[in-house]
């Protein structure tokens, strides 16, 4: 009777490339590993050098470990901001929120404990050692 | 009745518990929230992401923790005196280099290409066992030295968090192992397909894991 | 060789376990008996413990449910019944060693394996339905995730006749839980109990999101969903946020245990607050995990009892996806008292007051739903009036107490226990009861006795409010919680209402039995003709009741908000049906045995761990991998459903729906 209406909102599964040659597969792979050693390669030196002003490498390390996660979601996930990849990167998004939370609530919410409580040395003084 | 396409995953929208196999008499409805449900390519893929991220934020519970005792060193040793930069690095390397051959896995397997398919999950699980025997070595190391996961909360947490790590590699390669031989055994089939997709998930994520690990683990603890 | 394992731990000198153990065991091989002796084991294994089919597994969690919630509930007239007697001095029945036990038994039972069970069965036999498909997006998975909830079941009730339960209340507290303190296998069992139910549960959390996600018939739209499925998808997305919280949380207290780390330990820099945040992280959005299913099958209760569609459906997604992600920023308020500073604590406390706004535009909603409508009083919407006015009142108290001040007064009192029983037992449960009666005819054909379930409605709510409300009374007079007996004879009166009610409650149960027993025994009078008793509104009533194995002949084409009613008011009026759709074989997944199996490997597993028989746990995990892999080796997958045999199903239920056309009245 009909033929397949094509939707302008074909999903893709995450992890899924959009029907893509060999050659332009490995490229892509390729590219993806070059810039993640590249990534990595600097935050190693981050680490090492005297360039970057000491609290300022922290920082530093964690834009590097974001932009490889970045990376890895793109080139070797396939996770893009197309409209066909929506609800994975809404999940993507949930996920981060998350994991946002939890750590940063629980470090926030830890570090006002240990600072109102007794300093653990304190504490451990107080019970019998094993 | 109009003959369709051969059902396969480039087709997502059909009803996947009508005879859509083989082919067979309904044409597909539209795709998308409103033609019906997706694919069961898409459905598997997606369904495991949700776990992947599940799995994620499970770490991230370990994260916090690890970040809360860092400094519960209890007079012990801590990273700065513990971690080898240089060991994490080739660590690194094997993970991210397993990552690549990953992905070409995925794409000899969608080629359905036996040699090159077997070859790259071959060389994927090497590098696999070698980040394991690494992982292993620097935990015996530390054991041998008195830094084992019963001295501090620090060590704890750090044993805890990449050991879970190291765990889910291990079960990685368990797995990858399954795929080989289904692979070997059964070919390209549109089920052991949707495994290979969840497998490269799998195998992916964990290095996006392994990317904060390193980071808040090793660089930031042993550095400056 | 068998690790910790002796004789010793069967627990012959204490009178009260021995005599709960011998019931449980006899009433188990009873059961098996005449199960084995009337020949219906292989019915049962072929049709039941290997399906996969949604609605099985839906009715088998239910069932669950309802069984554990008599041994929560006998732990519940345990404690107060001790509580009633050891007044004013005396000693009361329940030595403390075991009443502990009881407490912690009650709390983890009622949470894991009552309310959670119950809900997750409602969503996995109504979702698929009301979305117009055929099955969740990973049967097998599902039959799997049933198992393991059963197994974590399994523990801890052996607990009762070998070794002993966790003695530390229903989330286990660091240090009293480290081995230390707990040096027997009692906190054990309840953390690989969870920790194995708990991963089944996570599982459940990934099929129906992604089922609701991407699984819907054709027309569908997101906001042309049941508002059922809206809330079964947030608290489907709260499960996987939350739950891998308590599995790490139980991992880390686990390797304190195990492995002698120093998580929450007091020695070696361990931090026991920590385990109390990260396990609150979980335990707040669990709750709503819980409410947020009874919300929707109160919608669907009230709009489809008052003849009238929800009011204001989309401020209802609204308020369900904005409760789903509040829940998350509202954790501390759990533990206010735990030190952290006014900052923190006024954060939290804020958060907590603003996340039952939503929840007032969700009661305001149903009470416009019922203004104006024609109100039909049947059982369902008894409990859900009864819910409204009763989990209002928790929500009361529950706001009141997100003011860190007054909860510095409140907190581990009475008046705190009275509160979540208040929203638990009001929200949860009542929801509960409501979505069973509501979808009883759906899953076997015939409705309940509306007499004796009014009754029971009746005997739960005026048990409940006896029960309880000397509780916040108590709470304020200074009575703290999982007290074993209590020397304040101020006290006493209140302790004897509460024991009163409990027993009210008792009578609830029995009417709910009863019910359940004579509606069975006269189903005949009962029966659910053409598959829609309740003149409902969404797409499970368009099917028959039973439905078959397939749900759907032809998936639904769906046009407008509330798929069916559009469809049925069109019948009614041209007195005709649609035309007899063109009907195809249908592919369903075969029944399959992973679950059960991979459950007994995890039983066994679990069982080692406790004991630390390390052997058996290696064999326990062996035969999981073997499970999988012998799972993954399948080459056919699904059974054929041969095309004569669709069209005789489908034909016969429109001759049902034929006949039934005049007798239905047509809309003004």
């Amino acid at each position: 009777m009909s033929e397949p209406a094509h939707h302008p909102h074909d999903d893709t599964a995450p992890g899924d490339d959009h029907e893509v040659d060999v050659a332009a597969g490995v490229r892509g792979y390729l590219i993806g590993l070059a810039i993640a050693a590249l990534l990595t390669v600097a935050s190693f030196w981050a680490v090492g050098t005297h360039l970057i002003w000491g609290p300022g490498v922290g920082v530093a390390l964690a834009v590097l470990a974001i932009a490889q996660m970045g990376v890895h979601l793109v080139f070797f996930l396939h996770i893009t901001t197309g409209p066909d990849n929506t609800n994975n990167t809404l999940a993507l998004a949930f996920g981060v929120l998350i994991v946002a939370l939890v750590v940063g609530g629980s470090l926030w919410i830890m570090a006002n404990l240990n600072h109102n409580m007794l300093p653990m040395p304190q504490m451990t003084d107080l019970h019998t050692q094993r | 009745m109009t003959a369709t396409a051969p059902a396969d995953a480039r087709h997502p929208g059909h009803d996947p518990h009508v005879l859509g196999r083989h082919g067979g008499g309904h044409p597909p409805p539209a795709p998308g929230s409103d033609g019906g449900p997706a694919s069961k390519r898409i459905i598997v893929g997606y369904g495991f992401w949700l776990f992947l991220l599940s799995d994620i934020i499970m770490f991230s519970a370990i994260f916090a923790a690890y970040a809360v005792l860092q400094g519960a060193t209890a007079g012990g040793p801590d990273g700065r005196r513990l971690f080898s930069l240089s060991n994490a690095a080739i660590e690194t390397g094997c993970l991210l280099l397993s990552s690549f051959t990953c992905g070409l896995a995925s794409i000899a397997a969608t080629a359905k290409n036996q040699l090159w398919t077997q070859i790259a999950l071959l060389v994927t699980g090497l590098l696999g066992f070698a980040f394991l025997s690494l992982e292993l070595h620097e935990f015996a190391d530390m054991v041998a030295k008195g830094a084992g996961p019963q001295r501090s909360a620090f060590l704890s947490a750090f044993f805890a968090l990449v050991g879970c790590h190291g765990l889910h590699v291990s079960v990685g390669l368990l797995w990858l192992g399954t795929m080989m031989a289904q692979f070997y055994a059964k070919g390209f089939r549109a089920d052991i397909l949707r495994r290979m997709l969840c497998f490269s998930l799998f195998w992916h994520a964990l290095d996006i894991i392994w990317v904060a690990i390193l980071t808040i683990v090793y660089l930031m603890g042993a550095g400056r | 060789m068998l690790g910790k394992l002796t004789w010793a731990a069967i627990p012959l000198d204490q009178p009260i376990p021995m005599a709960a153990s011998a019931l449980m065991i006899v009433a188990i091989l009873g059961l098996l008996a005449w199960v084995f002796l009337k020949g219906y084991f292989p019915y049962l294994w072929k049709e039941w413990i290997t399906s996969v089919d949604h609605k099985r597994i839906g009715v088998m969690y239910v069932l669950l449910a309802c069984v554990m919630l008599l041994r929560g509930f006998t732990d519940a007239i345990m404690m107060r019944s001790q509580l009633a007697l050891a007044t004013a001095g005396a000693p009361g029945y329940l030595p403390p060693e075991h009443y502990d036990q009881v407490f912690s038994a009650h709390g983890t039972i009622m949470i894991f394996f009552v309310a959670m069970t119950f809900m997750i069965g409602l969503m996995n036999f109504v979702v698929p339905l009301q979305l117009g498909v055929r099955d969740v997006a990973f049967p097998t998975l599902n039959s799997v995730s049933f198992w393991l909830t059963a197994s974590g079941v399994l523990l801890v009730n052996m607990s009762l006749v070998v070794g002993e339960f966790a003695r530390t209340g229903w989330l286990a507290y660091p240090p009293l839980s480290e081995l230390k303190f707990s040096p027997g296998v009692g906190v054990d069992y309840y953390l690989w109990a969870l920790q194995i139910s708990g991963v089944g549960t996570l599982l459940s959390g990934v099929n129906l999101a992604t089922t609701i996600l991407k699984m819907r018939t054709k027309g569908m739209t997101y906001t042309r969903m049941p508002i059922f499925c809206w809330t079964a998808l947030a608290s489907n997305l709260l499960i996987i946020a939350a739950f891998p919280i308590l599995t790490a949380t139980f991992a880390m207290l686990l390797l304190d245990r195990y492995l002698g780390f120093h998580f929450f330990t007091n020695e070696a820099g361990g931090n026991p607050m920590m385990y109390i945040n990260l396990i609150w992280a979980w335990g707040h959005p669990e709750v709503y995990i819980l409410i947020l299913p009874a919300f929707g099958v109160f919608s669907e209760v009230i709009s489809t009892f008052s003849g009238k569609p929800l009011f204001g459906y989309r401020s209802m997604i609204a308020a369900t996806m904005v409760i789903c992600l509040l829940s998350f920023v509202v954790w501390l308020h759990h533990f206010f008292t735990m030190g952290a500073g006014a900052d923190v604590n006024g954060f939290f406390g804020v958060m907590t007051m603003i996340i039952a706004v939503p929840t007032g535009v969700k009661v305001f909603n149903w009470l416009f739903t019922l203004y104006g409508g024609r109100v039909r009083f049947t059982t369902p919407l008894l409990w859900s009036l009864a819910f409204m006015v009763t989990f209002v009142i928790g929500g009361m108290t529950g706001v009141l107490m997100a003011v860190p001040p007054a909860d510095f007064v409140l907190h581990n009192s009475l008046f705190l226990v009275a509160h979540f029983h208040n929203v638990v037992i009001g929200g949860v449960l009542f929801g509960a009861f409501a979505g069973y009666t509501y979808w009883f005819p759906k899953a076997f054909g015939f409705t309940l006795d509306e007499t004796l379930g009014k009754w029971a409605c009746g005997c739960w709510v005026a048990g409940f409010y006896v029960a309880f409300m000397p509780l916040y009374a108590l709470g304020l007079m200074g009575m703290t919680r999982r007290m074993q007996h209590t020397d304040n004879p101020d006290w006493t009166p209140m302790l004897l209402l509460a024991g009163v009610g409990a027993l009210i409650i008792l009578c609830g149960i029995g009417f709910q039995i009863a019910q359940l027993v004579v509606s069975i025994r006269t189903r005949d009078r009962r029966r659910d003709l053409y598959g829609d008793p309740w003149d409902g509104r969404s797409l499970e009533w368009a099917t028959s009741s039973p439905p078959p194995s397939f749900n759907f002949a032809v998936m639904p084409d769906v046009e407008g908000e509330e798929a069916y009613w559009g469809v049925k008011q069109k019948a009614i009026q041209n007195q005709t049906l649609v035309d007899e759709p063109d009907y195809q074989p249908i592919e369903m997944p075969k029944n399959n045995p992973t679950g059960v199996v991979t459950a007994f490997f995890a039983t066994v597993m679990g069982f080692a761990m406790i004991w630390h028989i390390w052997w058996m746990v290696i064999l326990g995990a062996v035969g999981a991998f073997a499970t999988f892999v012998v799972f993954a080796w399948r080459d056919v997958t699904e059974d054929e459903i041969p095309v004569e045999e669709v069209a005789r199903i489908d034909r016969e239920r429109r001759r049902t729906r034929l006949e039934a056309l005049p007798t239905l009245r047509r809309p003004a």
